[in-house]
C-alpha cells in the first residue's frame, strides 16, 4: 500500500478502491466493495432505465449492473481484458439495507489510501461531470481522481 | 450462538404469550364458561410470572403474580367470566406489556387499581375464603389433608432450564412438608452426568390442600416427570394421576426392567436402570397435549432468506449436473442426478413453506382493536374474519399490520353510524366488519368491508377543491374521488377525534400496499358502506411459470395466467400491422408483440407462437419467439434500482445461471402498460 503521495490541507485519509472509467479516475471507498468479478453474462431489463439496463446473477442475487459512463454520457465502448464487475454496496438514505449495485469498470487498479479534501473544495468550474454527483476531487500519482457521490450517481435519493 | 441477549427473547416470548393471553379473554367475552380458555389464559399468565422472574423483570413477575392469584380463584371457583372481569384483565395485560416494555413509564398505581378492581369482581364471584390469596382452596375442601407425593423428574430436566429445588420450595408453601430425596438411581461416578437429575423425591406434605394444587406446582414439567400423589388419610387407595409407576422402590423396578440384561440388585444404581421410566414417559407425553405436536422454532428471518439464497444456488447446480449427465448418458449419473433433482426440489419446496404464514395470525391482532374502538366510540361493532388460512409470507403480513389498522379504524371511526342511527336506517344496531382473504389467481386480496354509511363522494370531492386537488370545474371521475382519500394530508373529519382524521393514515395505507407491490381498490356504495380490497402479489413465492423466449432473452410467464398458446398464422401476422387481434374461436383476443414491447430488435422469426394470458375477464395473447417449457422459479424482488420498471414482477434464476425476468402478466392484460403502445399505434 503506498503512502498518500499529495497531502491536501484539511484532508482526510481514505481507503478506497481506484477504478478507471473512460479515461478518468474513480476512487470508491474500499469498504463497500463487496466483490470484484469477471464479467458475467447480462440479461437486459426492458424499460429500465439506460444506465441501469440489466441485472446479473452474483452467488444467487440479483444484482442490478449500472453503466456510470452512460449515466456521465461517456461513450460506452466494449469489454475489453481489464474490464471488471465491482459489486458494491451502496447507502441508501431511506433504505433500511445497503443497495447491492454492481459497476463496471473499464480496469480495476488498485486499493489505497487516498487524501480526499472537503467537499467544499470541489472546483464549480472545469469539471465535466455535473457538480450534485461528486463528492471531491482528490490527486493520485499526479492525475485527478473523482470522488462519486455513490448515491446521487445512481439515482438513489 | 453468542449475543443473545436473555431479556429480548423474555420480551418476544411475553408478546407471543400476552397475545394468548388477549385471545383467550376475547373469547371468553363470546364464550363465558369455558373452562379450557380460562385455563389456557391462566397457563399464559403463568409463564410470563415465571419467566419475567428468571430474566429480571421483578415488576412484571410481582404484579402477574397478584393478578395470577386473583385470577387463579375465579378459576378454582368457576365462577363465570363476565363482562367486566375480562375488561379488567385486558387492562391488566395492557399493564403486564407497558411493564415489559416500558417500565419507566408506568405507574404502579395502575397496577393497583386493576388488582383492586380484580379482588372486588372475584370477591363477588362467590369464594368463601376470599382473604387467603396465597393459599387458595376449593370450597369444598377439609381442612387438613396429608399427602406421599413421589416426584422424578425427566434426567434432562435441568438442561431444560427447570430447577427442581424451587418447585419443591413452591411445594414447602402449601403446608408442613418432610422431603426425602431417594438416591437409588444415582449412577456410578464415571457414569454419572452432573447436566442431569438423578435424583428423585419423596415428599410428605400435611395441609390444606388438594392433589389439583399439588398438580398445579408441577404444570410446566407435568408432561415430562413421573409424579405420584397419594392421599395418606384415605389409606391406600393412591389417586393414580400417572399410571406409570415410577419404579420408586428397588424392589419394583425388577418388574420393569425385566428385558434388562442386569441383574436386579446391582442394577438399580446403574444407569440401564433409570431407562424404564425413560420410554415410559415419551409415550405418555406423545399421548399427551397436542401442543407438542405443534411445537414451534423460533428463527430469525434473515436465516431462512439464507437458506433460500443457498437452496437457489443448489437448484441451479442441480440443474447444471442434470445437463452434464444428459450430454454424458451414463446411467449410473443421470440416476443420481435426477435424485438430486428430486431431493432440491422438495428442499427447495419445505424453504419456501417455512416462510409463509397464515394471514390469521394477523386477523387474530384486531379483535382487541374492534372491540376496545366499539367500546370507546359507543358503538356495537363485530367483526367476521374469513379466508384465515390464506398463506403469505411473513414479512408481506407484518407489514399489512399497519395500514389494516387504520383501516379498521376508519371504518368504525366514518363508516359505521351509532345504533340509533343505524335503527332508523333499517339496519341491525350492530355494524359489522368483514375481513377476507384469499388467493385470485397469482394475487392475495385482503378485503375490509364494513356496512356503515359509505364514503360520502360529494364531501370527499368538496373538500379535494378545497385543497385544491381537483381543479375547479372539471368533473373527476366516482373512482379519481375515491382515490383522493389516499392523497397526503387529505382528511374529511370535521373533528380531529382521538382515532382518526389527522389525514395521516390512508396515505401511509397506500404507500405500504405500494411498496410490496400491491393496489388498493376501493368499492363505495353509499348507505351500505364501503369496501377496500388490497391486491397484493405473492411476492416471495415459488411459481410454476411458462419459459418463453424473445429475441436473445428469455422471460417466464406465470403459469396461471396462461390460458393457451396457439401459432400465429400467416394470415394473422399479415393482418397484424393493421389491427392487433387474433380470433379465439369467434373470439377477438388482442396480442402484443413482446419484441416491440421491450424494444428489443424488431426482426420477425418465423413460426411465433401465442401465449394466451387472462387476468379475470380480460385476455391478451404475447407473441414470442418460442415456447422453451415450464419452469419451477424461485421469485426474486426487483432491485430497488429497478422499481420504475412496470412489465416485470420479479426475476429468477434458470439452469444456467442467468437471471429471467418474470413477465407481470395481470399488469400487462390491464393494459396498464401495453395501453399508450396502442393508443400510439391507434394515433
Amino acid at each position: 500500500m503506498s503512502a498518500p503521495v499529495n497531502a491536501i490541507a484539511g484532508a482526510a485519509t481514505e481507503r478506497v478502491l481506484m477504478l478507471g472509467l473512460g479515461g478518468e479516475y474513480l476512487a470508491i471507498d474500499a469498504a463497500i466493495v463487496r466483490e470484484i468479478m469477471d464479467p458475467a453474462p447480462v440479461t437486459t431489463v426492458p424499460g429500465a432505465r439506460s444506465f441501469v439496463s440489466g441485472v446479473i446473477n452474483v452467488r444467487g442475487e440479483i444484482v442490478p449492473l449500472a453503466d456510470l459512463r452512460v449515466r456521465l454520457g461517456m461513450p460506452a465502448t466494449e469489454h475489453g481484458p481489464d474490464t471488471r464487475f465491482v459489486v458494491i454496496e451502496v447507502e441508501a438514505g431511506d433504505e433500511p439495507e445497503p443497495i447491492l449495485v454492481t459497476v463496471v469498470a473499464d480496469k480495476v487498479h488498485e486499493v489505497c489510501d487516498l487524501d480526499c479534501p472537503p467537499a467544499s473544495t470541489v472546483p464549480r468550474i472545469g469539471m465535466a461531470w455535473p457538480p450534485e454527483l461528486i463528492r471531491g476531487v482528490a490527486l493520485w500519482k499526479d492525475d485527478f481522481v473523482i470522488l462519486p457521490n455513490l448515491p446521487a450517481l445512481l439515482g438513489l435519493n | 450462538m453468542s449475543g443473545i441477549d436473555p431479556a429480548a427473547t423474555f420480551r418476544q416470548e411475553a408478546a407471543e404469550l400476552l397475545d394468548q393471553f388477549e385471545q383467550a379473554l376475547l373469547d371468553l367475552g363470546s364464550n363465558s364458561s369455558d373452562r379450557e380458555l380460562i385455563d389456557s389464559a391462566f397457563r399464559a399468565m403463568h409463564t410470563i410470572k415465571g419467566s419475567g422472574a428468571m430474566f429480571g423483570f421483578t415488576e412484571v413477575a410481582a404484579f402477574t403474580h397478584d393478578f395470577e392469584t386473583a385470577f387463579d380463584r375465579l378459576r378454582k371457583t368457576g365462577a363465570e367470566a363476565g363482562e367486566r372481569l375480562i375488561s379488567v384483565a385486558l387492562s391488566a395485560k395492557d399493564h403486564i406489556r407497558a411493564l415489559i416494555e416500558d417500565p419507566a413509564s408506568t405507574d404502579p398505581v395502575f397496577g393497583e387499581a386493576i388488582l383492586a378492581d380484580l379482588h372486588e369482581l372475584t370477591g363477588d364471584g362467590g369464594v368463601a375464603d376470599s382473604a387467603s390469596a396465597s393459599a387458595p382452596a376449593e370450597p369444598s375442601a377439609p381442612a387438613q389433608r396429608r399427602f406421599t407425593v413421589k416426584i422424578r423428574f425427566a434426567p434432562d430436566v435441568i438442561v431444560n432450564g427447570t430447577n427442581p429445588l424451587a418447585l419443591l420450595d413452591e411445594l414447602r408453601s402449601l403446608g408442613d412438608c418432610t422431603v426425602r430425596a431417594d438416591l437409588d438411581r444415582i449412577p456410578d461416578l464415571a457414569d454419572l452426568d452432573p447436566t442431569q437429575c438423578h435424583v428423585g423425591w419423596t415428599v410428605d406434605l400435611a395441609g390444606a390442600v388438594t392433589p389439583a394444587a399439588i398438580e398445579d406446582v408441577f404444570l410446566f414439567v407435568r408432561d415430562e416427570m413421573d409424579l405420584e400423589i397419594e392421599e395418606l388419610a384415605a389409606l391406600p387407595a393412591p389417586l393414580p394421576v400417572e399410571t406409570t409407576p415410577a419404579p420408586q422402590v428397588p424392589t419394583a423396578a425388577p418388574a420393569q426392567t425385566a428385558p434388562a440384561p442386569a441383574a436386579p440388585g446391582p442394577a438399580d444404581r446403574s444407569p440401564v436402570a433409570a431407562q424404564p421410566a425413560k420410554p415410559a414417559a415419551k409415550t405418555e407425553a406423545s399421548s399427551r397435549g397436542d401442543e407438542r405436536a405443534n411445537a414451534t422454532v423460533r428463527v430469525q428471518a434473515e436465516r431462512l432468506d439464507r437458506l433460500m439464497d443457498r437452496v437457489g444456488e443448489l437448484v441451479i447446480a442441480q440443474a447444471r449436473l442434470t445437463q452434464l449427465s444428459t450430454l454424458r448418458r451414463d446411467p449410473q449419473i443421470q440416476a443420481i442426478a435426477e435424485e438430486i433433482e428430486r431431493l432440491a426440489a422438495g428442499l427447495r419446496d419445505s424453504a419456501m413453506g417455512m416462510r409463509m404464514v397464515p394471514i390469521g395470525s394477523l386477523f387474530g391482532r384486531f379483535r382487541r382493536l374492534v372491540h376496545d374502538l366499539s367500546r370507546d366510540l359507543g358503538k356495537p361493532v363485530q367483526l367476521v374474519t374469513s379466508g384465515e388460512e390464506t398463506e403469505l409470507d411473513k414479512t408481506v403480513i407484518e407489514r399489512l399490520a399497519d395500514p389494516l389498522v387504520h383501516l379498521i379504524r376508519n371504518a368504525i371511526d366514518h363508516g359505521i353510524e351509532m345504533p340509533g342511527q343505524r335503527l332508523e336506517k333499517g339496519k341491525s344496531e350492530a355494524g359489522t366488519i368483514r375481513l377476507d382473504a384469499r388467493h385470485v389467481g397469482a394475487e392475495v386480496h385482503v378485503t375490509i368491508s364494513d356496512d356503515g354509511r359509505g364514503v360520502d363522494l360529494a364531501r370527499v370531492r368538496a373538500k379535494g377543491e378545497e385543497q385544491g386537488l381537483v381543479p375547479a370545474g372539471a368533473t373527476p371521475s366516482e373512482s379519481e374521488i375515491l382515490q383522493l382519500m389516499f392523497h397526503p394530508g387529505f382528511s374529511t373529519a370535521r373533528e380531529v377525534s382521538a382515532l382518526s382524521g389527522r389525514g395521516v393514515g390512508m396515505d401511509v395505507v397506500k404507500q405500504t400496499i405500494e411498496g410490496l407491490r400491491g393496489k388498493i381498490d376501493v368499492t363505495n356504495r353509499p348507505g351500505n358502506g364501503a369496501s377496500f380490497t388490497l391486491r397484493l402479489p405473492l411476492t416471495l413465492a415459488i411459481i410454476e411459470g411458462l419459459l418463453v423466449r424473445v429475441a436473445d432473452s428469455r422471460y417466464i410467464i406465470p403459469l396461471s395466467t396462461v390460458e393457451e398458446c396457439v401459432e400465429l398464422s400467416e394470415a394473422d401476422e399479415q393482418r397484424s400491422s393493421s389491427r392487433s387481434f387474433l380470433n379465439i374461436r369467434g373470439e377477438l383476443v388482442p396480442f402484443v408483440r413482446l419484441r416491440e414491447l421491450f424494444g428489443t430488435d424488431p426482426a420477425r422469426e418465423p413460426h411465433p407462437k401465442v401465449v394466451i394470458v387472462s387476468n379475470g375477464d380480460s385476455r391478451v395473447g404475447f407473441v414470442v419467439d418460442q415456447i422453451i417449457g415450464n419452469h419451477h422459479a424461485v421469485i426474486k424482488s426487483l432491485s430497488r434500482m429497478h422499481r420504475d420498471v412496470q412489465s416485470f414482477s420479479g426475476v429468477t434464476i434458470l439452469g444456467d445461471g442467468l437471471p429471467a425476468l418474470i413477465i407481470d402478466a395481470a399488469r400487462l392484460v390491464r393494459g396498464d402498460i401495453a395501453r399508450p403502445r396502442r393508443d400510439k399505434e391507434a394515433a
